[in-house]
């Protein structure tokens, strides 16, 4: 093995990444979201979409969807390592349940005449998209689905006069009649 | 409408922080006044129950705080300022962090009205100390004050022990509220450790260690935080198997070095017996350790045919370097307890002793042996004088980071738990002195010696003012080789002896420096009278500064080269030039 002086043991781990969904369930309090975010920035995570709410006010409870990617590795200290926070209640990795609907909102904003706005307005309802904003030379869509259904119509409008694009990041839940 | 000067309950926040460790039983604690701070320190001169230990720097504060928590058991306490009090605790904070020593910070802070407004001495110290301490809080109101100071205890010292902070804004302090002793209701519900390892997994587990031909144990810092109870199920459980046993920098003391079982400590630094028994183990038994890279080597080949069970409280810890085949998730104690009865019950001694031969030759490398000399003191010689001139005392020894260090494990036998505090994870020079304060604090009667090097011991040499202030005559046993003897190795080793900025070119004179300080200076240079010097260290009733001067150029052997296995390391007798360039081969040119 060939590698530079060190007083650390350089290796190149090989395992492919693969793409989680985290559903975590934390107390409502001031600092919570920094935690989550300061374990992901100080050891390296990923973070491909932050959804974070609160959605149970009684309980003082919010809702933080992650999609994170890594080896298998690195997938379960990431889920052990949330575990252990004080304030995080319970941590369920929705790709593992294999039964978990995911869903993003996207709002995307195209500007043209002529041609490309007709074409765009097709493309729109073929996605069932709505206008929830025109003017006579823009739209505003919402669009909502799962993140490849996003990026799709997003990719399409490029040549049809996109202009912005503001996505909530992934909201996700599991099929059946049990909660988290 | 209640008559609030007749209830007992009513007080200030400043009073609260000293009654919530009256009652969570602290009788020391360490730290250093500041402006934010000031109403709590009012409290603490109006009482005295609790003894406040007056530091030179925060960061003395903090250490002296470990060291008391890893000598006693019970968590350490410290109160510092805003701004910088706080900024400076950082360093023990994440020392305490990454060798899971259980200590409990309180902060003052500035005015809740003035946060965020950079007013004097402020800093944001929940978001500074966030990635440092298991957990921490800021209380703005009054009301929250109680359940935070209790929640910060439990915190601190149940399931992994680690450092908390809780900050408080000096309006807090002032303000009047209801104090509440601790409860149940104190702790977030999402907070709830596991004790008790898994039935199933233990006896898998059991299975596994009766039918192993090549069996070893492998322990670390989680036995001793386990409680004194746990190191006697180690020693239990090691004589009921007849396996061998190692353990990390962090566990020795949990099975006594004098144990007939022990082959001493491994990893990077460790004996060639036991890293070699760890590669060719064909069961490992890893008990409140965490496969750290100081003591894995090369992961791809640690351990290559060894089915490995994994007993640690902090699920985290579980396949985070090192992928294992039966996790048990509990307190290292719970679950031997738990694994010695199902053992007892259903297994017998496995026959281990084709296995033993094995070691035996490998012992028979004498990979510790280093060339004695009458001339110059040996800094290995040193510590070896040092034990046998201490053994049988009521001694605890603290260290600095650095060859010191490893020379210490190496050749300091230690018989009982909690009697060896070191900076593990971190490796913070500067630790051993304030440590030793901690400990001395706590056992007033022992003999705490700080085993140093010359380049650590400038770092916190101040709180030998400390020391001399509350009477603690701790022993700062420095090998002074004018170096900073682990920077020049890895500089030989690995960096063509290009020796950049590791000699220290204006030492202090250590005697002098003792004296300056009211405390007692010996200096030793020849072998021969090293024994007596040692005796003089251990009557003096003072603090004393010993500068032991040593080979300035030996260098710790055995040693696990980067980016090689545990059966790769490098021997003292082997160690000349070609050997060690073909070792490091792939580093760059050596001398």
């Amino acid at each position: 093995m060939n590698q530079p002086a060190s007083a650390y043991f350089l290796e190149e781990r090989h395992d492919p990444n693969e793409t989680h969904t985290l559903s975590v369930l934390v107390a409502n309090e001031p600092g919570v979201l920094a935690r989550v975010i300061g374990l992901f920035s100080g050891r390296g995570y990923n973070i491909e979409s932050l959804t974070v709410s609160e959605t149970e006010h009684q309980k003082h409870l919010s809702r933080i969807t992650i999609v994170t990617t890594g080896t298998p590795m690195v997938i379960e200290q990431i889920k052990h390592q949330l575990e252990r926070m004080i304030p995080i209640h319970r941590v369920v990795d929705m790709t593992l349940t294999g039964r978990s609907i995911e869903r993003e909102l996207a709002m995307v904003k195209v500007a043209g005449r002529g041609e490309p706005r007709v074409e765009s307005l097709r493309l729109a309802e073929a996605f069932r998209a709505r206008v929830i904003d025109a003017t006579t030379e823009s739209f505003v869509f919402e669009i909502t689905g799962n993140t490849a259904k996003i990026d799709q119509f997003v990719e399409l409008m490029k040549p049809l006069g996109l202009v912005e694009v503001s996505r909530t990041g992934v909201a996700a839940i599991v099929r059946g009649a049990e909660g988290m | 409408m209640k008559d609030t000067v007749h209830d007992p309950n009513q007080m200030t926040g400043a009073a609260m922080v000293v009654r919530a460790l009256k009652d969570h039983g602290v009788k020391h604690l360490f730290g250093y006044p500041g402006g934010a701070v000031l109403p709590i320190y009012d409290e603490i001169f109006q009482q005295s129950d609790v003894q406040h230990v007056l530091v030179r720097h925060e960061q003395g504060a903090g250490h002296a705080a470990e060291g008391y928590a890893r000598s006693t058991g019970l968590p350490g306490v410290v109160l510092v300022t805003s701004g910088p009090g706080a900024t400076n605790m950082v360093t023990p904070l994440t020392d305490a962090l990454m060798d899971s020593i259980p200590l409990v910070c309180i902060t003052g802070q500035v005015p809740t009205h003035l946060i965020g407004n950079d007013a004097f001495q402020e800093c944001d110290t929940v978001g500074i100390t966030r990635p440092c301490t298991k957990h921490n809080w800021l209380v703005r109101r009054i009301e929250d004050l109680p359940r935070v100071l209790h929640e910060a205890f439990y915190v601190a010292t149940t399931g992994r022990p680690g450092p908390v902070v809780v900050d408080i804004p000096k309006d807090v302090q002032f303000a009047m509220g209801t104090y509440h002793p601790p409860r149940k209701s104190d702790v977030h519900v999402s907070y709830a450790p596991r004790v008790k390892g898994d039935a199933m997994q233990i006896r898998k587990a059991v299975s596994l260690l009766a039918g192993a031909k090549r069996p070893i144990i492998y322990t670390g810092g989680g036995v001793i935080n386990a409680g004194r109870e746990a190191s006697k199920l180690l020693r239990e459980l090691v004589q009921v198997t007849g396996f061998p046993i190692t353990s990390t920098l962090m566990g020795l003391g949990a099975y006594p070095a004098s144990g007939p079982n022990w082959l001493g400590m491994l990893g990077m630094h460790g004996t060639y017996e036991s890293n070699m028994a760890m590669h060719d183990c064909d069961v490992m038994l890893c008990i409140g350790a965490r496969f750290d890279d100081r003591i894995t080597g090369r992961t791809d080949a640690f351990s290559p045919n060894s089915k490995k069970i994994h007993v640690d409280i902090d699920p985290s810890s579980i396949n985070k370097n090192i992928r294992v085949d039966i996790p048990i998730i509990g307190d290292a104690g719970n679950v031997m307890a738990d694994l010695l009865q199902v053992f007892k019950a259903e297994a017998k001694k496995p026959d281990v002793k084709a296995w033993w031969q094995q070691i035996a030759q490998w012992r028979a490398r004498n990979s510790l042996a280093y060339k004695p000399s009458n001339d110059v003191i040996l800094p290995q010689y040193a510590i070896q004088r040092l034990f046998e001139l201490t053994r049988g005392r009521d001694t605890y020894i603290t260290t600095e980071v650095g060859q010191h260090q490893m020379w210490a494990a190496q050749f300091y036998g230690f018989e009982e738990p909690h009697r060896w505090m070191t900076s593990g994870g971190l490796g913070t020079m500067g630790y051993g002195l304030p440590a030793a304060v901690g400990v001395q604090m706590a056992h007033r009667d022992s003999l705490v010696i700080d085993i140093a090097g010359d380049a650590s011991v400038m770092m916190t040499v101040q709180e030998m003012s400390t020391a001399i202030q509350h009477d603690l005559p701790i022993k700062i046993f420095i090998l002074n080789n004018q170096y900073m003897g682990m920077v020049r190795q890895w500089q030989q080793l690995l960096h063509g002896n290009r020796l950049s900025h590791s000699y220290t070119e204006a030492l202090p004179d250590f005697v002098k420096l003792a004296d300056a300080f009211g405390a007692h200076g010996i200096q030793a240079t020849k072998p021969g009278d090293l024994d007596d010097a040692i005796m003089e260290m251990i009557k003096v009733k003072k603090p004393v500064l010993f500068d032991c001067r040593v080979a300035a150029l030996e260098n710790c052997f055995p040693m696990i080269p980067s980016g090689k296995a545990h059966n790769e390391m490098l021997l003292p007798a082997e160690a000349n030039d070609e050997a060690t360039a073909k070792a490091f081969a792939g580093g760059k040119a050596l001398v």
